[in-house]
C-alpha cells in the first residue's frame, strides 16, 4: 500500500533521515516517537503537502513523490482538526463532496450518512469554534472520511481529548477501520494508545525510524536501551551472562540471577528488560512456569487508580491490580517475592 | 435581560474596573485626548457653520460641488478596485512565500507611506506625462494621463496602495496554512483552496484594507494637485474656493464632503460587522 524509500527531508534545524518503511494496504500503523521527533512531517510528507529532498513515496504501487496533495486522494486529519472556521458542521463534511463535483442530492446523502455514523447530525449547523474537542475530532474525521480514501493519515487525533472521550473516539475509529478497511497511518506520542490501536508501531526518534515491529515486538523486545526507556520499560538490570545451557542462560544481576532464553556468550556484559506487568506479585516463591524469582523489600507503593505501583528495593518496579494488593495487603517495608517467566526478559547486549 | 439593560450593566462593570485599575484609567484618559482632539477640530467647523445653514444648502445643490465630490468617490472606488486586482496576489505571494527580493519588494511598497505627498506628485507627474514612461504610451493610443480622470485614479492609487497590501498580507499571516494543507487533501486545487479556503477566511483583513485605502484615497490631496488639477476633485475644489473666496465659500463644500464621506464609511464599516460571524 504505501513503500517510502531513503527518503530525507529538512526543515529549517531539522532532518527526516534516511526512512524506510512499508505499510501494507488495510492495516492500522501507528508512528511512535517523542515530541520533535518529525512524525507530524513524515506524515505531510506521505500527503504531499511537501516534497521530499531525497527519496520516493509510493502509494498503491504508484510513485506519488511529485504528485500534488489534491492527486493522491489521501485523507488527513491534523491534531487540532484544522476545521475550516468559516464553515458549519455539514459544509465542512461536503467541503471534499462539492470539489468532487458529485449531484447535489448524492452530497446530501453522503453528509447525511457520515454524520449519522459519527452522530453528529444534531450538530449540522453549528461552527466549529463552539464545538466541544470529540465534536471537532468527529466532523475532521467524517469529513475526511467521507471522501472513501483508501488511505488516511492521523496527526495526534486524540492528544486533545478527556480520557473518556478518548477512549471512546479509539473505538470509534477502530470499528471504521475494520468496517472501511481504510489503512490508517496513525502518529501518536502516546504509548498506551499506540498499544491500543495499532496492527504494528514504528518507533520514531530524532527524524529516524528506529524500530518496526507488532505491539508485542515493540513494547516487550525493544531493540535498544533508549527506546526501552521510550517504551516505558522501567526495569532496565544491568548484569553478565555467567552461564550458557542450551539455549538458557543465567545472568547474574548484583545478589542474584535470573534465567532466560538467548544465544549470548558466557561473559557478554548485558541489560536485562523487563515489563512492569510481566512481574507477579506474592507473599511465597511462585513455583510455576514463572522461572525468575527475586526477593526483595517494598520501598514505595503508588496508587495509580485500578493498578498500583510497587517499587522493590528501589530497582525493581511491578504492577498489580488494586485489588490483589489488598488481598496481599502489600505495605512499604514489607518482604515480598516478584516472579516473571524467562520469556518475559529481553536481553541487550551492551 | 433586554440588551438596554446590558448596555448599562456592561458600563457598570467598566466604570468600576477602571476606578480599580488605575493604569486603564490612566490610557482612558491618554486615549481620550486623541478622540477629543478630532472631534473638537471637525466639531468646531460644524459649529461655526450653523451660523450660515444656507450656503450649506446652497452647496448641495451646487452642480460644480456635487460633480467634484462625485469624482472624488469615483476615482477612489476605481483605484481601490486597481488596488484589490493588484495587491491580494501580491500580499499573499509576500505572507505565505520567501524568496530572494522579498524584502525590496515589501520596501518599495511602503516607499508611498513615507515620500511627502508633494514628492509622490511630482514623481508621479515625471512618469505620466505625455513622455513620461507611462504617460507616453497612453499618448500613443489618444489619451493624456495628466488633468485627466485616470491620473487622479493613479494618484490615489500610488499613495494608498501600501495599506490594501500590508493589511491583506497580515490577514493571510493569519490564515493557518494547515487549512490549505487539508483543503488539498480533500482534493481542492491550489485556486479552489485558494477560493473557498484562504480569501474567505482572510477576507475581513482584505476588506478593512480596502477600505483604509478608499479612505486614503478620496482624502489625497497634494498628488492629486499636482497631476490632476481637472477634472478639479473635491479636495481640489475646497482649496480652490479657499484661496480664492476664504472659509466661508470653502467650508460649506468641506462640510457636505465629510458628511458624505462619513456617511460611505460608516456603511462599509457596517457592512464589514455584518459580514463577520
Amino acid at each position: 500500500m504505501i513503500a517510502i524509500k531513503n527518503l530525507e527531508r529538512s526543515w529549517k534545524d531539522f532532518n527526516l533521515k534516511d526512512i524506510n518503511l512499508t505499510i501494507d494496504r488495510g492495516e492500522y500503523f501507528v508512528i511512535l516517537g517523542p515530541t520533535g521527533s518529525g512524525k507530524t512531517l513524515l506524515l505531510e510528507l506521505i500527503a504531499g503537502f511537501y516534497i521530499p529532498d531525497t527519496g520516493e513515496i509510493w502509494i498503491d504501487r504508484a510513485n506519488v513523490t511529485n504528485i500534488t496533495p489534491e492527486e493522491r486522494g489521501v485523507g488527513f486529519v491534523y491534531q487540532d482538526y484544522a476545521l475550516f472556521p468559516h464553515l458549519t458542521v455539514r459544509e465542512n463534511i461536503e467541503f471534499g463532496l462539492i470539489i468532487k463535483k458529485l449531484p447535489k442530492d448524492e452530497i446530501k446523502r453522503e453528509s447525511s450518512r457520515m454524520m449519522d455514523l459519527l452522530g453528529i447530525t444534531h450538530l449540522k449547523d453549528r461552527y466549529p469554534d463552539t464545538l466541544s474537542g470529540g465534536e471537532r475530532q468527529k466532523t475532521a474525521t467524517g469529513r475526511a472520511l467521507v471522501l472513501k480514501p483508501d488511505l488516511l493519515l492521523l496527526d495526534e487525533p486524540m492528544s486533545a481529548l478527556d480520557a473518556r472521550t478518548k477512549s471512546g473516539m479509539q473505538d470509534e475509529i477502530k470499528k471504521i477501520h475494520k468496517e472501511a478497511g481504510v489503512t490508517i497511518v496513525h502518529v501518536t506520542h502516546d504509548q498506551t494508545e499506540a498499544m491500543i490501536m495499532a496492527d504494528r508501531i514504528g518507533i520514531m526518534m530524532d527524524g529516524r525510524i528506529v524500530q518496526v515491529g507488532t505491539v508485542r515486538e515493540i513494547f516487550n523486545m525493544p531493540k535498544d536501551r533508549i527506546i526501552a526507556d521510550f517504551v516505558g520499560t522501567e526495569n532496565i538490570l544491568e548484569g553478565s551472562v555467567t552461564e550458557k545451557i542450551d539455549g538458557l542462560i543465567k545472568i547474574n544481576i548484583g545478589s542474584t540471577e535470573i534465567s532466560t532464553l538467548s544465544d549470548l556468550e558466557t561473559g557478554c556484559k548485558v541489560n536485562a528488560l523487563i515489563r512492569p506487568e510481566d512481574i507477579i506479585i506474592s507473599r511465597e516463591p511462585q513455583r510455576t512456569s514463572a522461572r525468575n524469582n527475586i526477593e526483595g523489600v517494598i520501598t514505595k507503593i503508588v496508587n495509580l487508580g485500578a493498578i498500583v505501583r510497587i517499587e522493590i528495593d528501589g530497582e525493581l518496579v511491578a504492577f498489580t491490580t488494586k485489588q490483589s494488593a489488598e488481598e496481599l495487603g502489600l505495605d512499604t517495608g514489607e518482604h515480598i517475592h516478584a516472579s516473571f517467566k524467562s520469556t518475559a526478559v529481553h536481553v541487550l547486549k551492551k | 435581560m433586554n440588551v438596554r439593560c446590558m448596555h448599562i450593566k456592561s458600563n457598570k462593570n467598566l466604570a468600576k474596573q477602571l476606578k480599580r485599575e488605575k493604569l486603564l484609567l490612566l490610557f482612558f484618559f491618554l486615549g481620550l485626548f486623541l478622540v477629543v482632539f478630532v472631534f473638537i477640530t471637525l466639531g468646531d467647523m460644524f459649529y461655526r457653520q450653523t451660523g450660515d445653514i444656507s450656503a450649506l444648502f446652497s452647496a448641495v445643490k451646487d452642480p460644480v460641488v456635487l460633480t467634484a465630490i462625485g469624482t472624488s468617490i469615483a476615482a477612489a472606488s476605481l483605484s481601490t478596485l486597481i488596488a484589490f486586482t493588484f495587491g491580494v496576489p501580491l500580499a499573499y505571494l509576500l505572507a505565505r512565500k520567501n524568496f530572494i527580493g522579498k524584502s525590496i519588494i515589501e520596501g518599495i511598497i511602503d516607499i508611498p507611506m513615507m515620500i511627502p505627498h508633494v514628492v509622490a506628485g511630482i514623481a508621479l507627474y515625471g512618469v505620466l506625462m505625455r513622455s513620461g514612461v507611462i504617460g507616453a504610451p497612453f499618448n500613443m493610443l489618444g489619451f493624456s494621463l495628466i488633468d485627466a480622470f485616470f491620473g487622479i485614479v493613479l494618484a490615489m492609487l500610488f499613495m494608498s496602495l501600501p495599506y490594501l497590501v500590508n493589511t491583506a498580507k497580515e490577514g493571510f499571516k493569519t490564515v493557518d496554512e494547515r487549512f490549505e494543507n487539508v483543503s488539498r487533501s480533500l482534493g481542492a486545487s491550489r485556486s479552489q483552496t485558494f477560493r473557498k479556503v484562504t480569501f474567505p477566511l482572510a477576507f475581513p483583513s482584505i476588506y478593512n484594507g480596502c477600505i483604509l485605502t478608499w479612505a486614503r484615497g478620496i482624502s489625497e490631496f497634494s498628488a492629486v494637485l499636482i497631476v490632476a488639477y481637472f477634472p478639479k476633485s473635491a479636495p481640489i475644489l475646497i482649496y480652490e474656493r479657499f484661496t480664492s473666496y476664504g472659509l466661508s465659500s470653502s467650508r460649506p463644500i468641506a462640510i457636505l464632503f465629510v458628511i458624505i464621506c462619513l456617511a460611505l464609511f460608516t456603511l462599509l464599516r457596517t457592512s464589514e460587522w455584518r459580514k463577520k460571524r
